[in-house]
């Protein structure tokens, strides 16, 4: 279904429509097929101001049983949806296995009678397509998807050429695959139209329709984590660093691991270490040497490495940390989406332990501001986390390709000539930020610490005076970097009463809820520091809604940083992406 | 180079007395005999009183948290392999709290010179047994004695197919030197376990060979290629039985002039007599305890096998640099 549900996605970016996509897959390998626990779904909305996967479905395809409970249970579909099912996964057997009461599951779901069912027997008619074909069943079976990817296409009225070409680009590494499944989704795309299917086809607005407006350039369909990954890879070039990653494997955020160890082309070393605390002290080992150096993990990972991000920031080393956020506490919902690392990402650590924090808010923003994130990071000697999360790692979005030329200047912080033969890892230029000598560098010898340091000396000091002054250089060299960071614009509607405000992940959603209210919104990448005009952006809304996906984590930080603005809250915590009506809903009130 | 040139500007706050000034004169020695320059060597330490050695050098150093040298040592070594890189860790740092990145640097056999200080203690911390202490010993945290069984570090080294490992004593000097030669010399995972007093907290742990009317007999100094005799008066060999029962190979004390007197061979990728060596007077004494090089066989570093690897990826791909990279993708203009 994944596969399906991408090539649709990516078609559709093709084409020229907007996307957004939420795949949502149980966190086992091999769950039980045909039971509810098993059931795996791609969520996916196309056309024009696309900015979210979606509330509510116009069209489910349910290849089984289960899945057609879950979808109906959901009630996220609209009540002229189509509903397309394989009527020969509906046997007493299928139907016992997804825990049905009765032999008819469409009464039993009390599905609205203005919803179109669309019986098809997906079965049946992909073996009829495969009948003079070779293969045993259980390969012709595997089709089965692209007779419904066929007759999906044929609904949305996507031309068939450009269709048969992304399938032999998907399967170009499993050649024999190519013709049958060709065949089968051409069946399914015919299947559709000769047999009239008594529905209407639906047409999508793109770029050649002329309702959707994107800026001229070369795009291309991308998911959150390969965009990370990406960013990554695009600062290290631009700053002139080898880029080094330190990694251990934990879902949502492997597949950056897997990205950066696929592409030695572009100079990356990418290890997977032992453990996650290895994983940061490998990057930060490879940082004081010289490189950018990075980690990347989830939630529980955060946790592990909260000792080694607290070296990071006493020995005033450049780190990006990325965390993919999932469903938590301890192992949660690993593969499900949230918003609850935010506090842990600004206070997990001990000690006063000042980080810069940033948030990506689209699957295809990861990229700029996993760039960004090596941005500040080298040049402000500083652990930098990104927050992505589930949602956007998975989900695909269209990105503009940048060139190497557009993107932003990095200059990595250096050392002046003149500190050689007495440099010490306490001096720092009039930023407040320390100089970087690292191993290699003759006449800089010098002895880094995640003990306190004299201020001048930059040997170990438990002067009290001295730790209180290195404390609050440690601070100031956070807070000075709001000075570089863009004000906060608002979006939607700037001179309304309300404002939501939001940050990450969720921008798709507040930004259909804001226009749906015709409010504004704020919505954060920067969290720390936040960007200036801060304050005063906020002071000049009557009515302020933090929406997250937590219990309120953003809303407790902005009033412990603006104690006299009132501020309301909007949380879901279901391990899903917010709906955007329960958010007009509440706001309404 | 002269082993002052490897001397920091720090004042030595090891307590008077204790097996780590020896260490730390042996390795400005060491460092001075191998002769590379102080900019090209990385020193990285965790935490504990062995943690604080890179203080004391005039080197890079990198003094980082608990029991994480080894992973950071690693990420220095890997990223950079034209640096020398040398890790200093203690029993409680790098048995305990950092267990597995010990073994895992092992594993992989990343070009590290570790020096292990083990004084069988908790000293920073003022005085807890550690993996090392033996069974019954009585200390701050054990006031009824411990009722753990201890690690043998060279048992921990080979079970993770370790490739270098040597011991020493802090009293022994030369040997200490001629181990972290050794230890840079060899490409790969080097550790050499330094046995070391602690004056406050443990004193005595390895009286039993430091002590220097004994250490003749009870302890042998083991060189590649020569004949493994020990003893005052050079008059004691070293030999294999094998039981005739159960076929278990065991050490055994010949004279020195019996022909079964064994050569020592470092260089054996077999561990089974290095393991019966390197076992050798660590939970009785009944045979001395062997000090020196006692394995160092050549295998592949990790660090050499990763930059090979990305070298070989990079020279047989077309695209190089980020612009090259996204004109391979399935993209459209618009």
């Amino acid at each position: 279904m994944q596969l399906t549900g991408n090539m649709f996605a990516q078609l559709g970016a093709e084409l020229g429509h907007e996307i957004s996509t939420l795949p949502d897959f149980p966190a086992e390998i091999r769950a039980p097929q045909g039971t509810i626990g098993g059931v795996s779904g791609f969520q996916l909305q196309l056309g024009s101001e696309v900015y979210t996967p979606g509330d509510k479905a116009d069209v489910i395809v349910a290849m089984n049983a289960a899945a057609l409970k879950v979808s109906a249970q959901s009630k996220h579909f609209h009540e002229h949806a189509i509903i397309i099912v394989d009527t020969d996964s509906l046997t007493d057997k299928d139907l016992e296995k997804a825990l049905y009461k009765t032999d008819n599951p469409f009464t039993e779901l009390a599905i609205p009678e203005t919803v179109q069912i669309v019986p098809v027997a997906l079965t049946t008619l992909t073996k009829e397509a495969l009948k003079e074909s070779e293969m045993d069943n259980k390969s012709i079976l595997k089709c089965r998807n692209m007779f419904a990817l066929g007759l999906i296409y044929w609904l949305f009225d996507e031309p068939m050429d450009k269709a048969i070409h992304l399938l032999e680009d998907k399967f170009k590494k499993k050649p024999a695959l190519i013709a049958p499944n060709t065949k089968v989704m051409v069946d399914g795309y015919n299947y559709g139209q000769n047999l009239a299917l008594s529905i209407n086809q639906i047409r999508l607005d793109s770029v050649e329709s002329g309702k959707l407006k994107v800026e001229r350039g070369r795009y291309t369909s991308i998911a959150g984590n390969k965009a990370t990954s990406w960013g990554l890879i695009a600062a290290a070039e631009k700053a002139g660093k080898h880029l080094f990653l330190g990694s251990y494997p934990i879902t949502p955020a492997t597949d950056i691991l897997h990205e950066l160890a696929a592409r030695k082309d572009m100079n990356v070393m990418a290890i997977q270490a032992e453990d996650e605390i290895a994983g940061v002290c490998t990057a930060i080992g490879a940082a004081f040497a010289g490189d950018l150096a990075c980690t990347t993990t989830s939630g529980p990972g955060l946790s592990l490495k909260s000792e080694a991000i607290g070296l990071a920031v006493m020995a005033e080393l450049p780190l990006v940390v990325v965390d993919v956020q999932r469903g938590g506490p301890s192992t949660g919902l690993p593969t499900k989406t949230e918003q609850t690392d935010l506090l842990q990402a600004l206070y997990g650590r001990n000690g006063e332990c000042p980080a810069v924090v940033l948030a990506a808010s689209s699957s295809a923003n990861c990229f700029d501001f996993a760039y960004e994130a090596c941005k500040i990071a080298l040049e402000n000697m500083t652990p930098v986390i990104l927050m992505t999360d589930t949602y956007l790692a998975n989900g695909t979005g269209l990105w503009r390709i940048p060139s190497m030329a557009e993107l932003p200047e990095i200059h990595p912080q250096s050392v002046p000539a003149e500190l050689k033969g007495h440099f010490n890892p306490a001096l720092r230029d009039e930023r407040g930020v320390r100089y970087w000598a690292y191993p290699g560098m003759e006449g800089y010898e010098h002895r880094n610490i995640g003990l306190e340091r004299d201020a001048e000396r930059g040997a170990i000091s438990t002067n009290p005076e001295n730790h209180e002054k290195m404390v609050l250089a440690r601070k100031h060299k956070i807070e000075q970097i709001a000075e570089r960071i863009p004000d906060l614009k608002v979006q939607g509607k700037a001179d309304s009463d309300t404002l939501l405000v939001g940050w990450g992940s969720t921008e798709g959603h507040l930004h259909a809820a804001a226009n749906a209210l015709n409010c504004a919104l704020a919505q954060f990448n920067y969290i720390c520091p936040l960007p200036k005009n801060t304050r005063e952006l906020l002071s000049q809304y009557k009515r302020i809604i933090v929406c997250e996906l937590n219990t309120g984590q953003f809303a407790a930080y902005l009033r412990g940083q603006f104690p006299d603005i009132k501020m309301e809250q909007y949380n879901e915590i279901m391990g899903q992406p917010f709906a955007v009506e329960r958010i007009v809903e509440y706001a309404s009130k | 180079m002269q082993a002052s040139d490897f001397k920091s500007d720090q004042y030595v706050r090891f307590c008077p007395g204790c097996g780590d000034h020896a260490i730390c004169m042996a390795l400005q020695k060491a460092m001075a005999q191998i002769g590379i320059p102080t900019h090209q060597v990385a020193v990285i330490s965790g935490i504990g009183c062995s943690s604080r050695m890179p203080h004391y050098l005039n080197t890079y150093g990198f003094n980082t948290i608990h029991g994480r040298g080894g992973a950071v040592a690693t990420g220095v070594k890997t990223s950079h392999p034209e640096l020398t890189v040398w890790q200093m860790s203690g029993d409680g740092d790098c048995f305990a709290i950092g267990g597995n990145h010990f073994i895992h640097e092992i594993r992989r056999n990343v070009d590290l010179n570790v020096c292990v200080f083990n004084n069988r203690i908790y000293g920073l911390t003022k005085g807890q047994y550690s993996p090392t202490s033996p069974k019954g010993f009585v200390s701050k945290s054990s006031p009824f004695g411990t009722v753990e069984r201890p690690f043998i570090p060279a048992q921990l080294v080979l079970g993770a197919r370790g490739t270098f490992f040597a011991r020493t004593l802090d009293v022994d000097m030369p040997t200490t030197v001629d181990c972290m030669v050794a230890a840079q010399q060899h490409k790969g995972c080097s550790i050499v376990e330094c046995l070391v007093n602690c004056v406050i907290f443990n004193n005595g742990t390895h009286a039993w060979i430091a002590d220097r009317e004994q250490r003749a007999e009870h302890s042998i100094i083991l060189k590649h290629g020569q004949k493994m005799i020990f003893g005052k008066d050079n008059d004691k060999g070293l030999a294999v039985e094998i039981d005739p029962v159960t076929f278990v190979p065991k050490m055994i004390v010949v004279p020195a002039d019996d022909p079964r007197v064994l050569v020592h061979d470092a260089h054996q990728e077999d561990t089974t007599l290095h393991r019966m060596l390197a076992l050798m007077g660590q939970e009785d004494h009944d045979l001395p305890i062997a000090l020196g090089v006692i394995r160092d066989v050549e295998a592949e570093s990790y660090d050499e096998a990763v930059n090979k690897q990305i070298a070989d990826v990079r020279a047989a791909s077309k695209a190089k640099t980020f612009d090259e990279l996204t004109a391979t993708l399935e993209s459209w203009e618009m």
